[in-house]
């Protein structure tokens, strides 16, 4: 990640020359040649400089002869030279410019294709110009990610920096050889991921972020004030043998992207990538991961129902994206600091959490469980043990590919587990789960909500399945949650392609796709860019609309040809514009 | 004709293509943008428009007359033709293209061949409307143009 900027105008710092954003510098490909000129003329009305190519091999070899000629880049998706994404991860790695993708296309594979390739927008044809009018904001972004990267080079922040530069680097270029998302096909996949993670920090021994491990790390962060907390001094106030500050300051990213993301703010959209972002045809890791939450909450009251399992499964296990243990914890403990849930106990839940392995991936259930149920866990979550320990062993501060990875590996003898473990335990913990449903519910439906913001319609649906999943056994629970991400997530599909139109039509025009980089991907259709294909509504005011609406257009043509002498050709013929007489033009 | 008599039946005329759902609100946008500098700038997309399409036009042609038919093929050059459709604001012919789009997803062979026809018939329609439009904003000069009803 290049820390120069690629703008001769302007430094990698604050300073922005006064006439920004005009003279912006920006590259659009696009081989449709009527949305390119539509597109240059939309550039040159925002007072942007604009250079038009239409194949990728053009622009690619533009961009090269002359890296720091160019702010910013929108490409088409679809040219037939070369893949619009291929050309994306190719600026991404030589020149690290912001890249906008464009495309008549608003399905959320190709969206998510755009994010997971790191374009930093993705806009719905047809463009309008205040779409446009905004990018910049991009190119502001990236600079601004790079100045603040280079700052805090020589702080005590520089393990969180250097996580973030390299997972940026690691992003970057795994994109581009495709590992990243291939990995998780992959068999070897907990080697890839192992590996790239690793490629970030040092090889150190997984963390285990157990339930108490984070509480403690959240009552840190929270005694430092979360703006001030830095992995040093989280560390020192943690003061846990073995911890080291980079663990602490990988915990810290997640955690901050986490509350961000809750708290609906606009994301940098590598640390989001990175983190978070499944690849293009799994789920939404976030997502799922709250929805995870959801489902060990509601488990743990006994909201979740038994005939939901085969569901769950049937839904496939091995495709969740949730991570297995990161983001759960951070989603609870937001639970007991958000909503001050008198009932969630940690401290009785966690020593029996933390006492087995396998608990580790549960301690984000809040602890209103019984010791008997926990009981009833153990023995169900036991005999997953090899399994989950596993999921321990790998899923420590690593990228989401870690737990997904594992999650892939797993699924098949997950769903023989949640086989033999379903019928044995779900009606122990439905009778002894007399916990009151309000609160978890509430506190699933409010995790639910706040990942799903601005989707309101989605949001609905997403509740819907939480409490069709009630009296799921606990231990089950925690690998069928993935399952049950599924669900959720083909529920959220399914919302999303119903909803997507609609919120494409309630969306701002000043806003784009990403600016909403939470991770669930359905707030990348809320506020977005797409255009709407509103229906014209005439405007009464207009004083067209005076006169009689019996008047077509032949009509029209006619009257006004009756006024001319001849001359002009009668509307009904075809007739080439060039050669189109401008005589008899009634002054 | 006084000027803004004139001025009053571009607008008109160009009110029912909206009414009737040939045009939408990108239509719109491209007049907006359309200015001292470049006066002509709608008609000049447009032009451009009916090039480009007409190529597209063909190759869909070709493509269909292929047997077995290349469904993936099709799509891929529909979406094309959907993509400079939507982006003059060819309501109808941009609808004719999801149709079709459809019915290549769903392998039917004649439900493209079908929706194709009507298309075309869309295509040839909004053509035949749009030079009449453009005829006359020519006579009565850019400036009267302007006045678009929101």
């Amino acid at each position: 990640m290049s820390t120069a900027s690629s703008s001769a105008a302007w430094k990698a710092g604050d300073v922005v020359p006064d006439q920004f954003p005009a003279g912006l510098r920006v590259l659009v490909v696009d081989d449709d040649p009527t949305c390119l000129m539509i597109l240059e003329k939309m550039l040159r009305t925002c007072l942007y400089e604009v250079t038009k190519c239409n194949r990728a091999e053009t622009a690619l070899s533009l961009l090269r002869e002359n890296k720091n000629g160019y702010d910013i880049v929108i490409s088409d998706v679809h040219m037939p030279d070369m893949d619009g994404f291929k050309l994306l991860e190719h600026i991404g790695l030589e020149m690290d410019l912001p890249v906008i993708m464009m495309s008549a296309d608003d399905g959320k594979n190709v969206v998510m294709k755009g994010v997971t390739h790191g374009a930093c927008d993705y806009l719905i044809k047809p463009v309008r110009i205040e779409a446009l009018k905004n990018i910049w904001q991009h190119v502001v972004r990236k600079k601004k990610n790079e100045w603040k990267d280079f700052e805090q080079s020589g702080s005590v922040e520089e393990g969180d920096r250097q996580q973030k530069q390299s997972e940026d680097a690691d992003y970057s270029s795994s994109a581009n050889e495709g590992n990243w998302r291939n990995s998780k096909k992959r068999k070897d996949e907990e080697e890839e991921a192992e590996e790239r993670d690793d490629t970030s920090t040092l090889k150190k021994p997984r963390v285990v972020w157990s339930v108490e491990l984070h509480q403690q790390f959240v009552a840190a962060v929270n005694q430092l004030g979360i703006d001030k907390a830095v992995p040093k001094k989280i560390l020192e106030l943690m003061n846990v043998p073995g911890l080291t500050r980079e663990n602490v300051a990988s915990h810290l990213q997640k955690y901050r992207l986490y509350l961000r993301r809750l708290s609906g703010v606009s994301q940098h959209q590598n640390n989001l990538t990175n983190s978070f972002i499944s690849p293009q045809d799994a789920t939404y890791g976030p997502l799922s991961s709250l929805n995870g939450l959801d489902l060990q909450t509601l488990a743990a009251t006994g909201q979740l129902p038994a005939q939901s399992l085969a569901t769950l499964q049937a839904a496939g296990l091995g495709r969740s994206a949730v991570k297995s243990r990161m983001p759960m914890p951070i989603v609870d403990q937001r639970n007991l600091f958000s909503f001050e849930n008198p009932k969630l106990r940690f401290g009785e839940g966690q020593q029996q959490l933390s006492s087995s392995k396998p608990m580790n991936l549960l301690h984000g259930i809040p602890t209103t469980m019984e010791p008997k149920q926990l009981a009833n866990l153990h023995h169900s979550a036991q005999s997953l043990g090899s399994m989950n320990m596993q999921v321990n062993a790998h899923g420590g501060q690593g990228g989401q590919g870690d737990s997904l990875l594992m999650q892939m590996n797993q699924s098949q003898a997950r769903g023989q587990i949640l086989n033999e473990s379903t019928g044995s335990h779900v009606p122990t913990l439905t009778s002894s789960m007399g916990q009151p449903v309000l609160s978890n519910t509430v506190v699933g439906g409010v995790l639910a909500r706040n990942c799903l913001a601005e989707n309101g319609m989605t949001f609905n649906d997403s509740h819907q399945n939480n409490s069709l999943q009630s009296n799921l056994d606990v231990g089950t629970s925690v690998l069928s949650h993935q399952g049950f991400s599924s669900t959720q997530r083909t529920g959220q599909n399914r919302n999303i392609s119903a909803v997507g139109k609609p919120m494409f039509t309630a969306g701002d025009t000043t806003d784009h796709v990403n600016a909403q980089n939470v991770g669930p991907i359905n707030t990348f259709f809320t506020d977005n860019s797409v255009r709407v294909k509103s229906e014209f509504v005439p405007d009464a005011s207009c004083e067209t609309n005076l006169f009689p609406e019996q008047f077509g257009q032949e009509d029209l043509m006619s009257a006004l040809l009756k006024q001319q002498q001849g001359g002009v050709a009668p509307a009904e013929n075809e007739f080439d514009f060039d050669g189109y007489p401008l005589d008899n033009i009634p002054v | 004709m006084e000027r803004n008599q004139l001025h009053r039946l571009v607008a008109l005329s160009r009110q029912p293509l909206f009414d009737q759902g040939f045009l939408d609100e990108q239509f719109l946008q491209l007049e907006e943008l359309q200015d001292d500098a470049n006066p002509n700038f709608v008609e000049e997309v447009v032009t451009l428009y009916y090039r480009d399409s007409a190529r597209l036009i063909l190759n869909i042609e070709q493509a269909l007359e292929r047997n077995p038919l290349d469904f993936n093929k099709l799509d891929i050059l529909m979406h094309q033709f959907k993509g400079s459709s939507s982006s003059i604001g060819a309501k109808k012919v941009k609808a004719e293209c999801t149709f079709f789009r459809e019915n290549c997803r769903a392998g039917n062979g004649e439900g493209c061949i079908r929706t194709f026809q009507q298309l075309k018939k869309e295509y040839a329609t909004l053509r035949k409307k749009l030079e009449a439009y453009f005829q006359l904003t020519r006579q009565v000069g850019p400036a009267e143009t302007a006045c678009r009803p929101k």
